[in-house]
C-alpha cells in the first residue's frame, strides 16, 4: 500500500512539474501571444484590441500557469490551435488507435525477442546465436522512420513496425540475461540430473531472469510510444504520434505539451506496474 | 573479436576521412542542380545518379555524412559533459543534493525521448537557415540526451567517493575540488568515454528520425535524415536501387559504432 501511495505521489509531482515546465515552454516560445488573425486587414482597431484583450490573462507567467493548472484539474486540456478542436476530443479519438498499435507492437516485439533469445540459449548453437544476433543487430541500426518507410514501400501493415523496433532491445537484454541465468550452478546441476530443456527453462532459468525482464517491460512501453511518432506519420495511422507531429509542424505547443504529459503519465504507470509486480517477485526469490 | 573492432574502427576512419575531404572528393557541390539530368541513373559523371532536383547523390551523401558523422560526436560530447557535471556532482556530494538531482534525472528519463525532442524542437522556429537548423538539431540532442548517462555516472561517482583511496586523500587534507578533479574525475574517464561512444549511434539514428519527419537539418544542406527522406518517393515501378546507398551506409556506420564498443564498456 505504501508503495502504491509513493508511486501515486510521484505521478502527481510529475504532473505538477511537467505542467510548470510545459506552461513555461509555451509561454516563452517565440510567437506566443501573437495571433495571425491580427494580420487580417478587414479587422479594425477595436477588433484587434478585443483579440489582444482575450489573451490578456496569458501575459503573466504565474497567472498563465495557475490558469493552465486550473483548467487541467477540471479536465480541460485546452483547444488545439491548428486543428481547432478540443485537445480532449482529439485524444479520445486518437488515443485508442495508438494504444492498439503500441499493444500489438509490444506483443510482437516481446514474442519475437523472447523466442529468439531463448533459441540460442537452449540450443547452445553458435550458428543460431550468430543469426539471431545479426538480425537484431541490423534492426537496432535502423531508424524507426526508415523501417516505417520500408513497410510502406512493401505495402506491409504499418503497426508491425513497432514490434520490430521493440524486438532488438528485448532480444539483446533477454539473451544476455538468459545466457547468464543458464550458466548458474543450479541450472547446470539440473541439467546434469537429466532435467529436460523445457523444464530447465521453465523452472530454473525464467524464474531467475523474470524480475529483470519485467523491469524491461516497463521501459519498453516508453520506447514504443516514442517510436509511434515516425511510424504513425509515415504509415498514416491516425494516432497520437501523428497528432504530435502535426502539432510540431504547426507549432501547436499547447497540444504538444499536453500530449507529452499524457504519454509520460502512461509510461510512468507502466513502469510502476512493472515495479509493483517485480518487487514481490524479487523479494520472494530472495 | 579484436579484429572485428579494428575493422570497424578502420571503416569509421575511412568514412570520416572521405567526408572530411568531401570538398575534393565529391563530384559537385551538394546544392548544385544539373537541370538536364533530373533523376538520372548512375553514370561516370554522377556515380550514384541524381535526385529529382538534379543534385548529385554521391556529393550529397558525402556532405550529408559529414554533417551527421561530425556533429553526432559533438552532441555526444556535450551530453557526456552535462552528464559528468550533473551525475558527478550528485554522486560526489551525496545527500539531498544527490536525491534532488536524481529525481530531476528520473523525471527527465520518464519523458519519452522522441516526444520530448519533437516538443522542444517545435518550440524553436522551424523556418531557419540550414546552418542554424544543424546547430539547433544537434544542440538539442546534446542538451536532452544526458539523463541516462548521468544516472550511470552518479552511481560510479558515489562508489568512488566512498572508496579507500578517496578516504585516504580526504584524510591527508585534500579539499573537495581537488578530490573531484584529481581523484574522482580521472577514474570516471572510462565510463564517460563509454557513455560518449554509446551516445553517438543513438544521436545519429535520432537525427535520421527527425530528418525524415522534416524536423531535422533544413534543405538544401544534406544530412542522413534528409537523404533517407528521399525513400518516400521510392517506387517499385521506377525502381532506383541506388537510392538505398545512404541507408546501407547508415546501417554499416552505426553497426561499426556498436562493434567498436568493447565488452566491458557495454557492461558499464
Amino acid at each position: 500500500m505504501r508503495i502504491l501511495i509513493r508511486h501515486a505521489a510521484r505521478i502527481v509531482v510529475v504532473v505538477l512539474l511537467g505542467g510548470i515546465l510545459g506552461a513555461t515552454l509555451v509561454r516563452v516560445a517565440p510567437g506566443f501571444g501573437v495571433d495571425e488573425q491580427e494580420l487580417d486587414s478587414r479587422l479594425n482597431h477595436e477588433s484587434i484590441q478585443a483579440l489582444r484583450q482575450s489573451r490578456a490573462s496569458d501575459g503573466n507567467l504565474a497567472e498563465y500557469y495557475v490558469h493552465y493548472l486550473n483548467r487541467l484539474l477540471h479536465g480541460d486540456l485546452g483547444t488545439s490551435r491548428t486543428l481547432q478542436q478540443p485537445v480532449r476530443q482529439l485524444l479520445a479519438e486518437r488515443f485508442p488507435e495508438t494504444l492498439k498499435s503500441v499493444g500489438l507492437g509490444l506483443a510482437l516485439g516481446w514474442t519475437l525477442g523472447l523466442a529468439l533469445a531463448i533459441a540460442p540459449v537452449m540450443s547452445r548453437s553458435w550458428c543460431v546465436d550468430l543469426l539471431t544476433s545479426l538480425l537484431a543487430g541490423v534492426l537496432l541500426c535502423l531508424p524507426a522512420a526508415v523501417l516505417a518507410l520500408l513497410f510502406v514501400i512493401a505495402h506491409a501493415p504499418g503497426r508491425l513496425v513497432l514490434g520490430l523496433i521493440v524486438f532488438p532491445k528485448v532480444f539483446r537484454y533477454a539473451r544476455n540475461l538468459l545466457a547468464h541465468s543458464a550458466s548458474l550452478p543450479h541450472v547446470l546441476t539440473a541439467r546434469a540430473k537429466g532435467a529436460g530443456g523445457f523444464r530447465v527453462l521453465l523452472w530454473h532459468i525464467l524464474p531467475v531472469a523474470g524480475p529483470q525482464l519485467l523491469a524491461l517491460a516497463g521501459v519498453s512501453v516508453s520506447l514504443t510510444f516514442a517510436a509511434a511518432i515516425p511510424v504513425e506519420v509515415l504509415c498514416d495511422l491516425p494516432g497520437i504520434g501523428q497528432l504530435a507531429w502535426k502539432a510540431a509542424m504547426g507549432r501547436d505547443l499547447a497540444l504538444l505539451v499536453n500530449l507529452t504529459m499524457i504519454v509520460t503519465i502512461v509510461t510512468l504507470l507502466a513502469n510502476y506496474a512493472a515495479d509493483l509486480i517485480t518487487n514481490p517477485l524479487a523479494s520472494g526469490k530472495a | 573479436m579484436k579484429w572485428a573492432r579494428m575493422a570497424a574502427l578502420g571503416f569509421l576512419v575511412l568514412v570520416s576521412a572521405a567526408c572530411l575531404l568531401a570538398d575534393y572528393v565529391a563530384p559537385a557541390s551538394y546544392a548544385q542542380q544539373f537541370r538536364d539530368a533530373l533523376d538520372a541513373a548512375p553514370s561516370r559523371q554522377h556515380p550514384l545518379g541524381t535526385d529529382d532536383l538534379g543534385r548529385d547523390r554521391l556529393s550529397r551523401l558525402l556532405y550529408g555524412t559529414r554533417v551527421s558523422l561530425l556533429l553526432a560526436p559533438a552532441a555526444a560530447l556535450l551530453s557526456s559533459l552535462l552528464a559528468a557535471l550533473i551525475g558527478g556532482t550528485a554522486g560526489f556530494v551525496g545527500g539531498w543534493v544527490e536525491r534532488c538531482m536524481m529525481a530531476a534525472t528520473d523525471l527527465f528519463l520518464s519523458l519519452p525521448w522522441l516526444f520530448l525532442l519533437v516538443t522542444v524542437r517545435a518550440l524553436l522556429p522551424l523556418n531557419v537557415s540550414p546552418f542554424t537548423s544543424v546547430v539547433i538539431t544537434f544542440a538539442l540532442l546534446g542538451c536532452l540526451g544526458w539523463a541516462a548517462a548521468a544516472r550511470v555516472i552518479c552511481a560510479d561517482a558515489r562508489t568512488l567517493s566512498s572508496s579507500d583511496f578517496v578516504l585516504l586523500a580526504r584524510a591527508t587534507g585534500n579539499g573537495s575540488f581537488r578530490l573531484l578533479w584529481r581523484h574522482i574525475l580521472p577514474n570516471l574517464k572510462p565510463i564517460l568515454y563509454a557513455q560518449f561512444w554509446i551516445s553517438i549511434p543513438v544521436f545519429i539514428l535520432t537525427e535520421a528520425n527527425l530528418g525524415i519527419l522534416g524536423l531535422g537539418v533544413a534543405e538544401p544542406l544534406p544530412s542522413w535524415g534528409s537523404l533517407l527522406r528521399e525513400l518516400e518517393s521510392f517506387s517499385a515501378f521506377s525502381a532506383q536501387p541506388w537510392q538505398f546507398v545512404p541507408l546501407i551506409l547508415l546501417v554499416v556506420v552505426v553497426s561499426c559504432f556498436h562493434v567498436g564498443l568493447q565488452k566491458r564498456e557495454l557492461s558499464s
